[in-house]
């Protein structure tokens, strides 16, 4: 019968033959072993290393500091994350201008031609391209960052180094691609007849920092939730496709501030996005300039445009600052939850 | 000599989740089913290691050897407890190093010495000894998801131990490597022992840790239950004595009788 019949009953009885049966597993495999690595005796004398450095914690809680701190690593994991995603890919680089192109073309016709939304717009096309490009930055960094922890666990597992390097890759991956968006952008600008003013440019500068610092505080956040539940990617691609409808994009800006009166709440659920935000001063920089006949355009930006944009970007560091500390808080978990 | 490891009342609490989805966890919670359950993996744990000391560290498969590892590396910090080191840290845990399948061995090369603390020239300085050591030839530009286990090994510790660490962390991944690849690694850890590293050295063969260590830590369900520096004054054989790793064949029948009976 079986061995419970010989010792007597009992959780702890159990529990010590089983330890006694690995330890003499062990025992065997050891004996076995003992010959399986190759002895090689030391010859020579022992030499004393001098350490010249303090006696730290192996796992220092720099944060986003350290990260900046380390360019040379950071570069190699930007570079990683690029060759990653071309990886097996006959089109590679490409497809990261296909996929908006055809996005814009699609907007353009269905919003332009269709719906007729482009005749109030001087400049529509850019008008859509400029909100297109924030919300690409912040939707590639958010959804990149969200990921990014999980598809580097080989890494996380193994090796020590300042987890939010990844969600911080993610951030410099989405601006590499958004770049050359941004010099085409410029580019139509510029045989438009752009007239840059320091009002302009002043709201192009806020703008950015707003999308940078909110993109980089949610992705910092979702890529530690999604360590623990998978559900968070999903969940940030849904959002991501409303975000193309809840900016002033497609649709001018004139027709949301009409019904600022009539649904004072909604109104103001609408402009405090981080995004419409930021989607709105770099508006304010790239297709404002272009318009010669602004008296007769409407409202088209918030009158608070400027102080809203100021608490926004303060707003969106404290943001950052609170993901980091999430970030810190849960990182020791990553290594078993991964 | 200075300190190199200090490791204070540590102890590592893991949380093992039984049930991922919701409805998984629903279904648990009408039966009553406990949803996680703690284990402690590393338990109250002090030692101190000298620069230049050559540990051993045994103990049974799930005694704590690797989280111990993990933590003085720094992929984990303590729940409780302290633990501080002194210089730089490199070492291959848990069999294997942190490679990223995707990416060929050279650039893993270059992505594990940055994460190591080696700067772009550094690397470029030493390539190619880690490859003369590593000895895979052409399988350097191709993907490390392709590779056999035997050449992740071999690239993995030549990296770890040509970065110049100052503690050098090696557990159990030797194990697959062929014999004269085993050899060539064993002679140089003792030659990076000579040099003043402070190594920890994890494996179960005695005849080995014999010859490379000068001390012998054994780690019990998480516990530091032996440590030659306290008991014998730094016997390494009192460790493997101690694990009773050196009986006789006295219980190996009434092992096979046991498990016999079980079946």
């Amino acid at each position: 019968m079986t061995a419970a019949d010989k010792a007597p009953a009992g959780e702890s009885a159990a529990e010590a033959r089983r330890r006694k049966n690995a330890a003499r597993k062990a025992r065997r495999m050891a004996r076995n072993q003992a010959e399986a690595m190759p002895v090689v005796e030391a010859d020579g004398p022992r030499q004393e290393r001098v350490v010249d450095a303090e006696l730290v914690a192996p796992a220092p809680r720099g944060g986003l500091i350290e990260v900046f701190q380390q360019p040379y690593l950071l570069k190699l994991i930007v570079s990683r994350q690029l060759a990653q995603m071309y990886a097996a890919s006959l089109l590679g680089l490409a497809w990261s201008y296909v996929q908006p192109a055809m996005r814009f073309g699609v907007y353009y016709f269905v919003m332009g031609f269709i719906l007729s939304l482009h005749k109030g717009t001087p400049y529509f096309a850019l008008h859509l391209f400029t909100g297109m490009v924030a919300v690409h930055y912040f939707g590639e960094t958010w959804a990149g960052g969200t990921r990014s922890i999980w598809q580097n666990k080989a890494l996380v597992k193994k090796m020590r180094m300042p987890r939010e390097i990844f969600p911080v890759a993610s951030t410099v991956v989405a601006a590499y691609h958004t770049l050359p968006q941004i010099l085409v952008l410029v580019i139509f600008c510029l045989i438009c007849g752009w007239h840059l003013t320091w009002t302009a440019v002043a709201a192009g500068v806020l703008g950015v920092l707003i999308l940078v610092a909110f993109a980089m505080a949610m992705g910092l956040f979702f890529s530690a939730l999604n360590v623990f539940y998978r559900d968070f990617q999903n969940i940030v691609s849904t959002i991501m496709q409303f975000m193309h409808f809840l900016v002033p994009m497609m649709y001018p800006f004139t027709l949301v501030w009409a019904a600022h009166e009539t649904h004072p709440w909604l109104y103001n659920i609408y402009v405090a996005n981080p995004v419409t935000q930021g989607v709105l001063l770099l508006q304010r920089f790239f297709w404002y300039p272009l318009i010669e006949d602004t008296e007769g355009l409407g409202q088209h930006f918030p009158p608070d445009m400027w102080q809203r944009g100021l608490i926004t970007l303060a707003v969106c560091l404290v943001l950052l600052w609170l993901a980091q500390r999430f970030f810190s808080r849960v990182e020791n978990k990553f290594p078993e939850r991964l | 000599m200075s300190v190199s490891i200090q490791v204070e009342n540590v102890s590592k609490q893991f949380t093992l989740q039984y049930h991922r989805t919701l409805k998984q966890m629903a279904v648990a919670s009408i039966r009553r089913l406990a949803l996680s359950e703690q284990f402690l993996a590393v338990n109250d744990v002090s030692f101190t290691v000298e620069q230049g000391e050559s540990v051993g560290l045994m103990g049974l498969n799930g005694s704590g050897k690797s989280t111990l590892l993990k933590l003085i590396n720094g992929v984990m910090r303590p729940d409780e407890g302290s633990i501080r080191t002194r210089g730089r840290i490199a070492g291959l845990i848990a069999t294997g190093a942190g490679f990223h399948p995707q990416l060929t061995g050279r650039e893993n090369l270059f992505l594990n010495g940055a994460i190591l603390g080696m700067s772009e020239a550094e690397t470029k300085r030493k390539f190619d000894a880690i490859v003369d050591f590593a000895d895979i030839g052409k399988f350097m530009d191709t993907p490390v998801s392709h590779y056999s286990s035997g050449m992740y090994a071999r690239l993995g510790f030549s990296i770890a131990i040509h970065v110049d660490a100052d503690i050098f962390l090696a557990d159990e991944v030797l194990a697959v490597g062929d014999r004269p690849f085993k050899k060539k690694c064993m002679a140089k850890m003792q030659e990076i022992r000579q040099q003043g590293t402070t190594i920890f050295y994890v494996s179960h063969a005695t005849a080995s840790v014999r010859a490379m260590c000068d001390r012998v830590l054994v780690l019990e369900s998480g516990r530091l239950n032996y440590d030659s520096k306290v008991v014998d004054a730094g016997s390494v054989e009192g460790g493997i004595h101690y694990l009773q790793y050196d009986d006789a064949d006295k219980d190996d029948e009434d092992t096979d009788e046991e498990l016999g009976a079980d079946i």
